[in-house]
Formats: C-alpha cells, structure tokens, sequence
C-alpha cells in the first residue's frame, strides 16, 4: 500500500478521439491533474465539454475500437492504461466505481438490489454470499434507505428514483472503493431528492474519507459538494482550483460568462448576460482557445495556439492569455 | 409585424381586466394496469385544478414529477382530453357548441416542448415545419415560406442559413429557437412553454430566455412558463403556481411566493434550492423521501405524507384554498383557522 | 382546405443552397457499402435475367428431349446441362427465375400495403381500433408460417395465384406489427403533438409527418421478408402446391430434380442454389439498407 502522500490518481496528457462519420472527434485535448485521497474534485462544464468522456476514461470504458486514448492515468501507482483487462475489472468495484446519472439503466433489472450487491461483493472479496448479504444490509441502511430489510428483495424497477440512486451508490460503495466516480447523480432527479443525495454523499464521502471525482453541469451541486473545481471546455481544463476561488473570483471568461449566464438569486427585470454562440464543433476545433470565439475579450493570441496554463498560485490555474491580469468577476 | 399580416391577428375581446384564460377544476385520470380485482386503479395526474392567466403576463408553474404540469399542459391544448373542467379562452368556453372551436383554440394557444430534437419533424426542413401550421390554416405555400424566413430572423436564425437545413444539422440552442418560432407562426395569444429550457447548456439557455422576454414585448404575448427551475421561473414570472400530486398547492404573485412562502411544500422546495456558495452549503434536506405515485395518493392533504406540519385534520379532510390577500392563494390547513390544525391559529 | 391539397413533400423554395435530404444520405451511405452494392448488383442480375428470359434464353425451357436427358454441365448447347427429361437446364432457370421472383416478391408487396395499412391505422388512432386490428393479427401470428402457408394453399388448391394469396395472408401480421410499433413510436414524438397542436386534420398529419418517418423501417422490414417468401414458395412448389408441372419454378424443378440428385449433383443443386444465392442477396442488402437508414436525421 503506497504512503499517503503519493496521490491516489494522477492523470497526465490524457487524450481522447472517436471516430465518427463527420471525422475525428476531439473530446479530450489534454488534461491533467491530480487527486489525493479524500478530496472531492467537480468537473463542470456544458455538453461536450468533455467531463463524462474523462470519468469513463478513468475506468477504462471507453469502446476500444472507436477511441484512440493518450496520455497515462496512475492508479495507486498503477498504469490503468497498462494492465491486463482481468485486473482492470477486479480494479472496477474495488478500487475505482462510478455511479450513473440514470440508475435504471445501470442496475440489472432482473435482478434484487441486494442480490446484485451482494454478488458484486462475493465477486471481489470471495466471502460467502450470506456474508456478502449481511453486508448489502448493512450498505443499504448506511445509504439511509428506509426498512432496508425489505428494500434487499426489492427489483429496481420497484423502487423510486430517488431509492433507485440510493441503491446505486450502495452498490458502488459495496467494496469500499478508494475513489468513487459519480457522473451526473442528481441531474435526473426532483429538486427535493436531489438535495437528499447530494448530502447522503457528502456525509459517505466524510464518513469512508473516500475520494470523488463528480461530473456536473451545474454549478450548484459543485458549491455544494467540491473542495475543487475544474472547469472544463472543448475537453481542456480551462480553470482549476478549490471551489472558493473558482466560484467566487473566477479567472477565465468562460467560467464568469457561465456564472453570469446562471439564473439565480432575484435577477427580474434585467436582461441576462449570455454567452453568445454555442459550444464548438468537436470535429473542427480552432487551432487556439476553443472559447476565443465567444469570448468578449478574445485578442490576437487567443486564436494563434491554444493558451498555455497560467499557475497564479499552487493549485490554481487557468488556460487563458489574460490570466495574469484580473478578469472581471462575476456578478 | 409587417409581413406576418398574411394571418391576421386574433382579436381581443374581454378586454384587459378579462383573463385570457381560466381553467376550472381541470381534471385527468389516466387508467393504470393494475390487479384484476378491486376498482380499476386510476392515475390522478391532475386532480380539479383551477387558475387563471392574465392578459400580458407570465405564469410560472413549479412542482416536481408526478406534479401534472406536463399534463396540465397537453390538457389545456387538448392533446390529451380532460376528464372533466372548463377551459375559458378570453370569455369563451372551449369545446362547446357556441364557444370556441379546437381548431381556433390552437391558432390562439400554441406550445414549445422540452425535447427540442423530438418536437422537430426530422425528414422536414426547418423551412417546411415553420410553414406547416399556416398552411393548415390556410395560407399559401408561398406566403407560409415568406412567414417561415420571417420568423426566422424574429428568433435570431439567419434566414438564409437555416431554411433549407435539417433539424439534426441544428445545435440544441438553434432547435429550440426554431420551435419558438413554430409556436408562434399562427400569432397565438398564448404561449405555453412546458420545460422549454430546461434540457439546453446553462450558456444557451440565458440566450433563450432573453429571447422569450424580448418576443413577449414584442408580440404582446402571454406566457405559461412551466419549469422545475426556480430560479429561471423567479426571473421570468408574474405570478407563480405551486403544484403537489395534480393539486394547486399555492398561486400567486412572485414576489409573494418568492417572498413568504406560504404552503410547506414551497418552503420546502424553495430549501431545496442549491446554494452557489461554497461557504453556505445546505446542511439539511428539507424532507425526506421521494413525491408519492399519484396513484392511490394520500387521503386529506395529498403533502401530508411528508409534510412536518402534519396532524389527523391533513389525512381526514381536504384543505380548502384561502386567500391571503393579494391573490396569494393557498391550500393548507395551517392557514384555515377553521380548519382545525392546531398549529392554524398562529398562522392565520 | 388548401394544406390538405399540397403535396406532402413541402418543396419549399428557400433562397439558400437546401441541405442533402434523408434517402440523399441513405443514398450515400449505401455507395459506401461494398457488400450490399454487390448483392444490389446481383439481385438486379437476377432480376434482369428473369425479365429478359425469353431473350437470354438458348432453348425452349419446354422442350424435352428422351436422349438428351441429364447431361452433365458443359454439355455443347446445354452450358448448364438438362434436366430428367432432357429440357435445357439454363432456359429453365432463367425462366424459373421468372416465375419465383413473382412468387417471392408479390405476396410482400401485397402484404407491406394490406399490412403496412392496418398498421399505420392501428398505431396512429390506438384505442380499441388498434386492439380490434392487433389481436386479429396475433391470432394469423399464432401458426407458424410454413404451416400457415402450406394449410391455406392447400385449402384453396394448388396454382400460382393461390399460392400467392397464401402467402400475403402469412406476411400480412408481421408487417401490421412492425408498422404499428414504428408507427406508434413516431406517433408519440412531440412533433406530432406539435402538428395537432396546430390544428391539423389526422390526414394531413398521417401524410405529412407520419409516412416519411415510418415508411423506411417498414420498407426495410419487408426487403428481408422477400428472401423468407421466396424460400416459402419454392417449398409450396415443392410440395406441389404452388406452380404445376412443366412450368419452371425453382422450388419445382428442385423437386423433379431430387432423384437425379446421384446421377448428376451438380445440375441437381442448381435451382437450390439460386434460390440459396437470390436469398441470402435479399437478405445482405435488407441489412445494409438497416444500417444505411440509421443514420442520423
């Protein structure tokens, strides 16, 4: 077991192109970063940004045949990129495990809650299934779902779907994973549920001290849960750091034009400041700042070669030419 | 306007002070598969829902799945036929003999959908769906295409780029302004936007609502704006209702409800908000569970189930809407001091 | 009304370059597909050589021959052989080919309309007309083909169009099945409710917005039924239910040619093998047209 300092995922030069019928697909341009035990990291960003592509990279689900991966992604030490595929998937569940946006067509429908968790952990731990399902009780009541006795022979599709999620993430848990990946938990659900999960996973992330990489659109669920922010656009990371210093002074336009584009608070009666235009063409991306042609503050540079990353401080980074002079916050 | 004048404008009868539309006790219950024995169970989707729109303003509609706002919508265009209620249209009831035909209804009623990819013919050009609704009605080929490129610039489209595509060539955002101009190629007097938002990139969807308002300005439109989004229904309503399991949980004007939040589902709702600040995370949910099926829904006041006000008068009896003065409506028992709650009294 | 008048295609004129329409894609993507261009290829060799058979023909495909019986292929003036009774083995085929492609590709076309008619009706009104129409369906469904086919040929006798009627009674159910999903599904699309929510009579709406969107899946459904149909009615013509002696049909001549099967194998299996080549062709370009029409649109 590596020391504690060693970070349990670090990402470098991580590419990712598909082959479409248009041409090559550049959904990941570049990203690296890397994630210490514990630590809650958000991806935001917009359809197409490239969030979901990077957390199913990290898992190595990406279909084989209509990708082309660069770039390394260290596990604990490990190269996930270069293991053979019967330890990558004793890996999934145990070490790494994701929760879906939709859990109802991530669950087996064919099978109860508490059959699929117990089987996961029969799968990786070897224990007998009366363990395993003792087990799935107990995960099932830490997920808070109520008479969780019952729930175990419960079928997916009997459940709601704030329960249904819930069963979700007691599935992912079911090996004490060091790293969760959790791709949009809360998009599909009802404001009241939402917030119900949101916490549930704040508390298990406390509790098991268990790192979460959680991709999102909104920038809500990342103030509610990040400890960092990496704002993501055209498959870059155009802004990193801890959600305080992202949310509240913002350095690349992009993340201020979507704060400012955000409705919130009481903003009746005054025009919106949208982000002109729409995200970009990944078969056809511009040779510099995929964001230049939005950007109201585009110049020259912005369109000769993609901006490099400006460190302002340890930690805190943003891909934009303007990035040393202060960029205007957001209201 | 100028070349739109090919349908002329529907005119204005009541005046201001008439609502533009009034729905009384609107009601929907879809048959379920279910047991073979017993009484066939029945989804109450919506449940005797009564409202009212004013001329020129917007109405925002709140609630989670299994609300009925998505019903209630298809209802009010009668895609879906009510069980029972009346729909009013600018003093003239819908669907009888002297009042106003379906087919004129729809000229005065239009609607945008969420899925701004589905609600788009995918064999029709862009120009083709825009000219399909006025040529139903009557207009030339010809002339619709001449609306069809007028709208078009109405919505920020480029005429010259967009008429000969193909909805699946359009990015999301363009889509949906292609759909709002669809709505709004018969002149209707209201536009019903059920989540028409809702499924575009926060970026886009800032575009979109600046579009909305401005198009209201300009035509002098009347919005129902449907959304499980607060904060975009704060920024754009007048008057705002709450719906819960097919009932009207609260109506009334924004700043009322926004303001002092009567019923505890709109508290609750409003609790359930995600905060933007980092520093001031949410620390509670505010309750606990999912909305129940609005099959067989809870007796008395359907929230009961999870309501943390609830006592015996919330399963035994139904609570009655109470104004409380400004046409801030509410159905609860805590506002009823006749109701009973021992809470109500230090309420109303 | 003067929309209902208009033909469905909408041509309307816009000022700038039209984008490539759907079948201009399909189209496109088929060009790109070596294996089905070259079942294509082949299908519209078949078929020209059984429309032309009277040109392409060397002999009489009638005429028999006591001393010229199963001579083996190469034979000088008989490139393909004869047959057991000494007829020209390669005029009966491109005859027979006549005769089986009729039998092969007319019952679909007569289902894909009775069909794909009740169907779309079913799926578009729903209710108890879709239940009065389904469950009907579902009770042809419940035999299965071969027994279906071979049952109503034999209750109305023997003979080509018999055959034929017996066989669009098989297709019928699984075309009206697959119209009413496709149907259904389309019909539950917001653009529909869109088009209602316009005022729109169901005429107008069934032409403008349901066909072009169901008629493709339906087509392609019923492309990989002809090669199923022509299988079946060679083996009606095999059971002696179908085409009657001495017209060639490729199921038939299978038949007669059965005991000449040690004699002369190879020209035994000819008319199995085209059956074998004409179907397997159907079916390989039913699926490239599959893929072609899923793209995107």
């Amino acid at each position: 077991m590596p020391d504690d300092n060693t970070p349990l995922l670090s990402v470098s030069g991580l590419t990712v192109s598909f082959r479409t019928e248009r041409g090559t697909a550049s959904a990941i341009n570049g990203v690296d970063f890397t994630l210490k035990r514990g630590e809650v990291l958000c991806l935001l960003g917009e359809s197409g940004s490239g969030k979901s592509v990077t957390l199913r990279a990290l898992m190595r689900l990406l279909p084989e045949r209509r990708s082309r991966i660069g770039g390394t992604v260290l596990l604990n030490g490990e190269d996930v990129y270069t293991l053979p595929e019967r330890r990558m998937e004793r890996l999934r569940g145990k070490a790494i495990s994701m929760v879906f946006q939709e859990p109802m067509l991530a669950l087996d429908p064919v099978y109860t809650i508490g059959h699929q968790i117990a089987e996961t952990i029969v799968r990786h731990e070897g224990v007998s299934f009366a363990d395993a399902e003792r087990r799935a009780l107990d995960l099932l009541e830490r997920v808070q779902i109520p008479s969780a006795k019952r729930r175990l022979k419960a079928y997916p599709h009997e459940m709601s779907g704030g329960m249904r999620q819930r069963a979700m993430i007691a599935l992912a848990l079911s090996c004490n994973p060091a790293l969760l990946l959790a791709d949009e938990p809360t998009t599909a659900l009802d404001a009241t549920v939402q917030m119900q999960i949101l916490l549930l996973l704040r508390q298990l992330q406390a509790e098991l001290n268990m790192a979460v990489i959680m991709v999102t659109h909104d920038m809500g669920v990342a103030a509610e849960t990040a400890d960092r922010i990496a704002v993501m656009y055209a498959g870059r990371f155009v802004e990193l750091g801890t959600a305080r210093q992202v949310l509240k002074t913002p350095q690349h336009p992009y993340t201020a034009g979507l704060m400012s584009s955000t409705v919130h608070g009481n903003m009746r009666g005054h025009a919106l400041e949208a982000i002109p235009g729409a995200p970009p063409d990944l078969t056809a991306l511009p040779p510099g700042c995929a964001y230049a042609p939005r950007c109201a503050y585009a110049e020259a540079a912005c369109t000769a070669a993609p901006p490099p990353e400006t460190w302002l401080e340890p930690g805190r980074m943003a891909r934009c030419v303007r990035a040393c002079a202060a960029v205007p916050a957001a209201v | 306007m100028t070349s739109l004048h090919r349908l002329d404008p529907v005119p204005d009868i009541g005046g201001p002070q008439q609502p533009l539309l009034s729905v009384g006790n609107l009601t929907k219950h879809f048959p379920v598969r279910g047991g073979l024995t017993g009484p066939k169970p029945v989804a109450r989707a919506v449940d005797g829902v009564s409202f009212s729109v004013a001329k020129g303003e917007t109405l925002g509609v709140v609630g989670e799945s299994g609300c009925g706002k998505s019903t209630t919508a298809r209802l009010l265009m009668r895609l879906i036929e009510p069980d029972g209620g009346d729909i009013v249209f600018d003093g003239e009831t819908v669907g009888t003999r002297s009042g106003l035909s379906l087919r004129e209804l729809r000229r005065r009623m239009q609607m945008v959908f969420q899925d701004s990819y589905a609600s788009l013919n995918p064999r029709l050009t862009i120009a083709d769906s825009l000219a399909f609704a006025p040529m139903v009605h009557g207009v030339s080929r010809r002339d619709a295409t001449a609306v069809a490129g007028d709208l078009l610039g109405r919505v920020g489209l480029d005429p010259g780029t967009f008429m000969g595509r193909y909805p699946h060539e359009l990015s999301g955002g363009q889509r949906q302004r292609v759909n709002i101009a669809r709505a709004l190629a018969l002149r209707p007097r209201l536009v019903i936007l059920d989540e028409a938002v809702s499924a575009l990139d926060k970026s886009v969807e800032a575009q979109v609502l600046n579009l909305l308002v401005e198009l209201k300005r300009q035509l002098d439109l009347t919005y129902i704006f449907i959304s499980h989004d607060l904060n975009v229904v704060h920024y754009i309503s007048d008057r705002v209702l709450v719906m819960y399991l097919g009932k009207v949980a609260e109506v009334g004007p924004v700043e009322a409800i926004y303001g002092r939040p009567a019923h505890p589902y709109t508290r609750a709702l409003f609790s359930a908000r995600l905060s933007m600040d980092p520093d001031e995370r949410t620390a509670a949910a505010p309750l606990q569970g999912d909305p129940p099926n609005p099959i067989n829904p809870p007796s008395g006041c359907r929230f009961r189930t999870r309501c943390p006000h609830a006592t015996g008068v919330c399963a035994e009896r139904e609570p009655v809407p109470m104004d409380l003065g400004g046409g801030h409506i509410v159905a609860c028992h805590l506002h009823d001091s006749a109701s009973g709650h021992p809470e109500a009294h230090a309420y109303a | 009304m003067e929309a209902t008048a208009a033909k469905p295609s909408f041509p309307a004129k816009p000022k700038a370059a039209r984008s490539p329409g759907y079948w201009t894609m399909v189209g496109r993507r088929l060009r790109r597909d070596p294996v089905t261009m070259a079942c294509l290829a082949l299908l519209l060799a078949i078929v020209l050589s059984a429309v032309f058979a009277d040109l392409l023909a060397p002999a009489d495909p009638y005429k028999t021959s006591m001393i010229r019986r199963l001579k083996p292929i190469g034979t000088p003036n008989h490139p393909l052989g004869t047959d057991e009774l000494g007829r020209d083995m390669l005029s009966r085929l491109l005859y027979g080919g006549r005769m089986s492609l009729v039998m092969g590709i007319t019952p679909v076309l007569n289902a894909l309309a009775i069909g794909g008619l009740l169907g779309i009706v079913a799926g578009f009104f729903g209710g108890r007309l879709n239940m009065a129409i389904m469950r009907t369906m579902d009770v042809l469904y419940a035999f299965p083909s071969v027994l279906l086919a071979v049952a109503i040929s034999g209750a109305l006798g023997s003979g080509l169009t018999n055959a034929i009627v017996a066989l669009t009674i098989v297709f019928i159910p699984p075309l009206a099945r697959i119209a009413e999903t496709v149907t259904t599904q389309v019909r539950g699309l917001d653009f529909v409710d869109a088009a209602r929510a316009s005022g729109a009579g169901s005429l107008t709406i069934i032409r403008v917005h349901l066909l072009p969107n169901v008629l493709g899946p339906i087509f392609v459904y019923a492309s990989s039924l002809i090669s199923v149909s022509i299988i079946l009615a060679s083996g009606l013509s095999f059971l002696g239910l179908g085409v009657e002696p001495p017209q060639a049909e490729w199921g038939l001549m299978l038949n007669t040619l059965r005991q000449a099967i040690y004699v002369q194998p190879w020209v035994a299996v000819l008319p199995g093998a085209l059956i074998f080549l004409t179907s397997i062709c159907c079916n390989l370009a039913s699926d490239g047209l599959r893929t072609a029409m899923e793209v995107k649109l």
